[in-house]
């Protein structure tokens, strides 16, 4: 392992209950039994949705395509248990929102399709065309969160040279453990993907970013990737570690370009999980239909859950010994930057890393006073952005000087807001302004 | 299950907030007022308290009037009045601390907008008024061992007799809080390791200071052992709402506050200088923000 130096700006989010890792981090994944009703939304990526492929009244088999692709930034959606399609309706989902899902009955066989029951392929004989076209078909996206198509993000247009491929094993948000425990357990399948994703990027130099929090990660990681050239790097714990851009910049002291994607700056950044998706859809032809979730805080036993897409989340925090009395909120994946939970029926999906319960005082916004210019946020911003400026804009419905501050850049990891002694809504302002702008410039 | 809470991330918060950091600025001076107490006697916790009340009283009464949410709860104004009364003589008449306190809140903050808009230190800003309005009871000072009521040991007439071990414990002639140097550096350090307060800003300052008597050849220690230096150096130049929030503002600060302070005790009619140094370079912040903005990530060529 070598270590590397972190980066400008950042914070250590509840720093004072160890980020709150403690809870799960020692557990062991567990197997979360299949619910009886799974609600498959045909969205569960970033892109067009999926348009259903099955009917109600069939029965379907586990690894089954039931949403297909409608546009190329796009991702299948494959059925996560064997059963009877009952229902094809609009459900609420994470965010809040109403999307179709396919819901099946589960009949507990846990049949495999035909397609998923084929002799599992030796990496050696995988060449990049065949492992773009099981990414796409196995539904891969990134499960860090962002859920954008892995086949999108592997296939760089031409021209476009990738020097490196970097593995986000940085799991910056507090509270969370999926990742931590996925490096520990299932090493082996996450360096079986950095290799097949590196065959597909025409072999680029690979490194696993890994925070230091986590050393047991960090030794297991390196036993697996003995002999494949694959580098593992610790990481000095700082949130947002795990974006994008920062982890760019530790691993590879490159920048992206304001307004351009990593590829500008030869970097491909694709989460752990992601790569152990990858492996079993590629090596075992196997599409993602399950995913490692951590459900944590305020429950009655934190536990990291292997959890069949489409369950609610409801079955989770049962499973787990139900809310304690006093939880106020409840997010889906991290504390930083989740999303709250209008109610807990909304089911899993491929980028639900967590399921955290805040109490309520832990969700307490706090008093907003004005702001005192203490600088917090501007010490904080891991874009070097002036976050105090930003906000003072929005206030004053000022769009032309939000994009002359760089409003545009704010990647919402929400350090400023969290730092933030006036309590105010920062990152929400900035949300704004970015929405504001991005009008404007449409208008122009 | 319609009782949970929705909004957007983040969804936790910091346990800091702006009343915390009132407070610990509070309890940072404690140290010299003890200092205060022990020189110049219990009037001075007078002082400090009619201060503080005419602070807490004229800001939540000026909200009133301009019908604006009362937020003396957050402790600003409290800080202001605390902060005055440590640059007031002891044994000043009770006005001074009143009027100056009532000025430093409705003219240099609340007139402006509150907490957070005024462009100059409230506090230095009423001392700045007390100066012009009540020269003689604000520069007649209370003699901390048996001697008579005289002028600051920065004045001429003192040059070459200070004591620099009673100046640094504050037996000297000052203000209530400027006297023990030793006092206000426990406060400062609980500031600084808190993360309350920003190194550059006292560090630039008095560095520049120390630095220029030397080269002009005067005693280097009396930059920050007389006067008021300390004091303005931690607690007032460190102001957030008046100095430049990017790190190289607060350099450039921190170095024009110790310029202007130098020139003024210097080559000025006026012995002291740290408010009107602390002031001026209050009123230049906005300008050194615009020069001092980070460079923001991702402002690089492309590569490949």
């Amino acid at each position: 392992m070598n270590r590397v130096r972190s980066f400008a700006g950042g914070i250590h989010p509840l720093h004072a209950i160890g980020h709150g890792k403690g809870l799960s981090a020692g557990l062991p994944i567990e197997m979360l039994p299949a619910p009886e009703r799974v609600y498959i939304p045909m969205s569960q990526h970033i892109g067009a949705p999926c348009g259903p492929c099955v009917a109600v009244g069939d029965h379907v088999k586990r690894g089954q395509k039931v949403g297909e692709v409608r546009g190329f930034v796009s991702a299948p959606v494959h059925a996560s248990v064997s059963g009877t399609v009952v229902e094809i309706a609009p459900h609420l989902v994470t965010g809040g929102s109403m999307v179709p899902c396919v819901v099946i009955e589960n009949d507990f066989h846990d049949e495999w399709d035909e397609s998923c029951l084929a002799d599992p392929l030796p990496l050696e004989r995988i060449d990049a065309q065949q492992a773009l076209s099981a990414i796409l078909e196995g539904g891969v996206v990134g499960m860090g969160g962002a859920t954008f198509p892995a086949h999108v993000k592997l296939s760089p247009p031409k021209g476009a040279k990738i020097d490196y491929l970097l593995l986000n094993g940085a799991e910056c948000e507090p509270y969370l453990t999926a990742d931590h425990r996925m490096m520990l357990e299932q090493s082996a399948r996450i360096i079986g993907g950095i290799r097949i994703i590196a065959k597909a990027l025409g072999d680029p130099a690979c490194i696993v970013g890994i925070e230091l929090n986590k050393k047991d990660a960090i030794a297991a990681m390196e036993r697996a990737a003995q002999g494949t050239g694959i580098r593992i790097a610790g990481m000095p714990v700082k949130y947002p570690q795990g974006s994008e851009k920062q982890l760019i910049q530790v691993l590879t002291h490159r920048q992206v370009p304001s307004g351009k994607l990593p590829m500008d700056a030869g970097c491909v950044v694709v989460n752990v999980s992601s790569a152990a998706a990858v492996y079993d859809a590629v090596a075992l032809r196997r599409p993602l239909t399950e995913r490692v979730v951590t459900v944590t805080g305020a429950v009655a036993h934190p536990k990291n859950l292997l959890v069949r897409v489409g369950t609610p989340a409801s079955a989770l925090v049962e499973y787990c010994g139900g809310l304690s009395e006093n939880v106020g909120r409840v997010v889906s994946g991290g504390p930083m930057m989740g999303i709250a939970l209008f109610d807990l029926s909304v089911p899993v999906t491929k980028g639900t890393s967590g399921v955290l319960a805040l109490t309520k005082s832990q969700a307490d916004p706090g008093v907003t006073t004005n702001c005192i210019r203490c600088g917090r946020c501007v010490r904080g911003c891991p874009m070097h952005l002036l976050p105090y400026e930003l906000c003072n804009d929005v206030e004053k419905n000022n769009w032309a000087a939000a994009e002359k501050h760089n409003a545009l850049d704010c990647i919402e990891c929400g350090s400023c807001t969290y730092v933030c002694p006036a309590k105010r809504p920062i990152t929400s302002s900035i949300r704004i302004a970015k929405r504001q702008v991005m009008a404007l410039r449409k208008k122009k | 299950m319609s009782n949970l809470t929705v909004s957007l991330s983040p969804h936790v918060r910091s346990e800091n907030s702006t009343q915390k950091i009132m407070f610990s600025v509070c309890i940072a001076l404690i140290p010299a007022l003890v200092f205060a107490v022990y020189w110049f006697g219990w009037t001075v916790l007078l002082t400090v308290a009619l201060s503080m009340a005419a602070a807490i009283g004229s800001e939540a009464l000026m909200q009133k009037i301009l019908k604006r949410p009362i937020t003396v709860s957050d402790g600003s104004a409290a800080v202001t009045g605390l902060l005055l009364a440590m640059t007031l003589p002891a044994g000043c008449p009770w006005y001074v601390p009143v009027l100056g306190a009532v000025f430093a809140i409705v003219i240099a903050k609340q007139v402006f907008g509150g907490l957070g808009d005024n462009f100059v230190n409230p506090a230095l800003a009423g001392r700045a008024f007390l100066l012009a309005s009540f020269p003689a009871s604000m520069t007649s000072y209370l003699p901390v061992a048996d001697a008579v009521t005289g002028a600051t040991p920065l004045s001429s007439e003192f040059a070459g007799q200070v004591d620099y071990l009673q100046a640094f414990l504050g037996q000297i002639g000052g203000s209530i809080g400027e006297v023990s140097k030793l006092a206000l550096l426990i406060g400062a350090a609980f500031l600084l390791i808190k993360g309350i307060i920003d190194w550059r800003i006292p560090v630039t300052y008095l560095g520049t200071m120390m630095l220029l008597n030397l080269i002009f050849g005067k005693p280097v220690l009396d930059a920050v052992l007389l006067g008021g230096t300390v004091l303005g150096a931690f607690f007032m130049a460190t102001d957030y709402v008046t100095s430049p929030v990017p790190a190289w503002g607060r350099v450039i600060y921190g170095v024009g506050i110790g310029v202007i302070n130098f020139a003024i005790r210097t080559w000025g009619a006026y012995p002291e200088g740290v408010t009107y140094a602390i002031l001026l370079m209050n009123i230049a912040t906005p300008l050194l923000e615009r020069f001092t903005r980070p460079r923001k990530y991702g402002e690089v060529k492309r590569h490949a």
